[in-house]
């Protein structure tokens, strides 16, 4: 299919118009972060700083336990991951490779958990968590993930339903047990899917700030995202630290996303199906 | 042959335990952190439950005072379905608008792939704050750049009228999920069918109309599903961006949820409310369900006509 000049014209403008709206905020940030005090705040704006002051990150990160906050949000990010990796292949593992009793109504269930709203389960978990002497702790953030997740288990469970029944049944008469199985051929096989996983895992807990909110009191317990939030509400005009910390908090999930950008696109095809 | 058949009975014996075991995380999760955490909210609700003090059954009050006794349950209630009537469909329309876009045959569509998909790895927390910044009502550059053409802008999260749209503004920068499930929709459909209507003289309104949106109704449904749902307990941003000023006007329902268990700790009566946003969004999914069968089209016929001709 070929494109007149004038089609490949419009489409052209309308992608420009477009990247303007997403991609000038994130310039628009870059450029305030590393002006100075009197440059940021001065009429009419100017788009460039005289001389790009990039101490302007440093002095942020010093003025706050930012460090302490990095270490937590990657502490919270890893375990959890790892507990998804771990969870979500084993119960997609279960649902796509056996019969069972009661499978469908356990994964219409599994389905429907996805439905319920957070309002719900958040003030019941809070207690449960407090109970627990978990609260202004990590640990609400990351066990539950070694439970899986409903979203992550039914994509796995969508890809192995794909891969013929023939390769257990192989193994099985070469006589390896069930969880050599699983580990030894399902394993590699999934690594696709798993990296998938990872990385949606990496984002969303990288990027959460409801979580850390409700469950962590202590500045020493908050994450990135929460001490950022914390920040901006006290010191609401100290642009220049604000925008400084904002773009450092993006640029993990945006290199994250730059390398597995394969991973999502492919992975979102089929999900829906 | 011996063994074969020894293994494959030993094989069933294990089988009906093994099963479990593979899915025993999941169901522990599940009435652990889903299944109790739902049933307990559900008994709270019929309890005046304050943090401090025990917790006094009152049977169907909470719900009793939310519809009658609290005015800003319903104003909230509405300030939340008016964001979802514009934040759906317009969320919608841009992201099957951008995949069309970086379906089509040209060059750098990887590029604008990766920039309209970038805002929705950023956190809610830096979407708020790199927003809050451009729709500073002082030294906002939207303002600025407005002015330049002569528009007069509004104070845009300090007037009531404008602060909804900046949450509407703010929350479609994250619109390259959809936009991606679109594409991978779009792009799965057999370029055959193009083909043929072509030949027949169908022009791209006409092909897109017939063939693009028939195809990927299943896809549409779904989208919509998720955003209604999402539009629903819109949070994070409504917290940060306005705190639900100026004068309530961006008091979502999900935020009065959690301010009336957070702040004012009344966690039986926010249970009430939870529970009420609950019903909304089955009710919600099951009439976008049940209005699906008009007009989503499942293509099973379309998949097999195109496999045969493969």
């Amino acid at each position: 299919m070929k494109l007149s000049k004038k089609h490949k014209i419009i489409i052209y403008g309308l992608l420009g118009l477009f990247s303007l709206y997403f991609l000038l905020p994130f310039v628009w940030v870059i450029l305030s972060a590393l002006k100075t005090q009197a440059e940021v705040f001065g009429f009419p704006p100017k788009i460039f700083p005289k001389v790009p002051q990039w101490h302007n990150f440093v002095d942020a990160w010093n003025s706050q336990p930012f460090g302490t906050y990095l270490m937590n949000s990657v502490i919270v990010t890893v375990m959890t991951t790892l507990g998804q990796l771990i969870s979500c292949s084993l119960v997609a593992y279960g649902f796509a490779r056996y019969d069972f009793k009661y499978k469908n109504i356990l994964f219409v269930l599994l389905l429907a958990t996805m439905m319920i709203p957070w309002d719900v389960t958040m003030i019941p978990l809070y207690m449960e968590f407090n109970m627990f002497g978990w609260i202004n702790t990590l640990k609400p953030l990351i066990v539950p993930a070694f439970f899986g997740s409903a979203y992550y288990i039914f994509l796995l469970r969508q890809f192995l339903m794909n891969i013929p029944k023939d390769m257990e049944n192989a193994a099985r008469i070469d006589g390896a047990n069930e969880f050599q199985i699983f580990f030894k051929i399902f394993v590699p096989i999934m690594k696709a899917p798993l990296i998938l996983i990872a990385v949606l895992n990496i984002l969303s807990v990288w990027n959460d700030y409801l979580g850390p909110l409700i469950f962590l009191q202590d500045q020493s317990k908050y994450t990135l995202a929460l001490g950022l939030a914390a920040f901006k509400g006290v010191h609401t005009l100290q642009i220049l630290p604000i925008m400084s910390i904002t773009l450092v908090m993006i640029v993990p999930p945006v290199v994250v996303f730059l390398f597995a950008q394969k991973y999502i696109v492919e992975g979102t095809s089929g999900a829906i199906k | 042959m011996f063994s074969k058949s020894k293994k494959a009975s030993s094989y069933q014996l294990v089988s009906r335990k093994v099963p479990y075991l593979f899915i025993s995380p999941w169901i522990i999760g599940f009435l652990v952190f889903t299944l109790g955490p739902l049933a307990f909210s559900l008994v709270m609700s019929f309890f005046d439950w304050p943090i401090t003090n025990a917790p006094t059954f009152i049977g169907i009050d909470n719900y009793k005072n939310m519809f009658t006794a609290d005015p800003q349950f319903y104003k909230s209630l509405w300030i939340t379905l008016k964001f979802a009537a514009i934040f759906v469909p317009l969320n919608l329309v841009i992201a099957l608008i951008l995949a069309l876009l970086i379906t089509q045959p040209v060059k750098g569509m990887k590029f604008f792939r990766t920039i309209f998909y970038l805002p929705a790895v950023v956190s809610g927390v830096a979407i708020s704050i790199i927003w809050g910044w451009i729709f500073n009502s002082e030294y906002g550059i939207l303002n600025y750049i407005l002015s330049l053409i002569g528009i007069d802008g509004p104070r845009w999260l300090i007037d009531p009228k404008w602060a909804i749209l900046t949450i509407v503004i703010a929350s479609a920068w994250g619109v390259g999920t959809m936009m991606l499930i679109f594409y991978t929709d779009i792009k799965g459909i057999p370029a055959e069918i193009y083909e043929a209507a072509a030949i027949d003289g169908a022009s791209p309104l006409r092909q897109f109309i017939s063939i693009t949106i028939p195809s990927i109704s299943p896809t549409i449904l779904f989208n919509v599903i998720t955003s209604v749902i999402a539009a629903l307990q819109q949070l994070t941003l409504v917290l940060l961006l306005t705190g639900g000023g100026p004068l309530k006007s961006t008091y979502f329902y999900g935020l009065y949820v959690f301010n009336n268990a957070f702040k004012h700790h009344h966690l039986g009566y926010a249970s009430a409310n939870a529970w009420f946003m609950f019903i909304i969004i089955l009710v919600l999914t099951m009439i976008i369900f049940k209005s699906s069968s008009t007009w989503v089209f499942y293509e099973n016929e379309v998949k097999k006509e195109g496999k045969k001709k493969k």
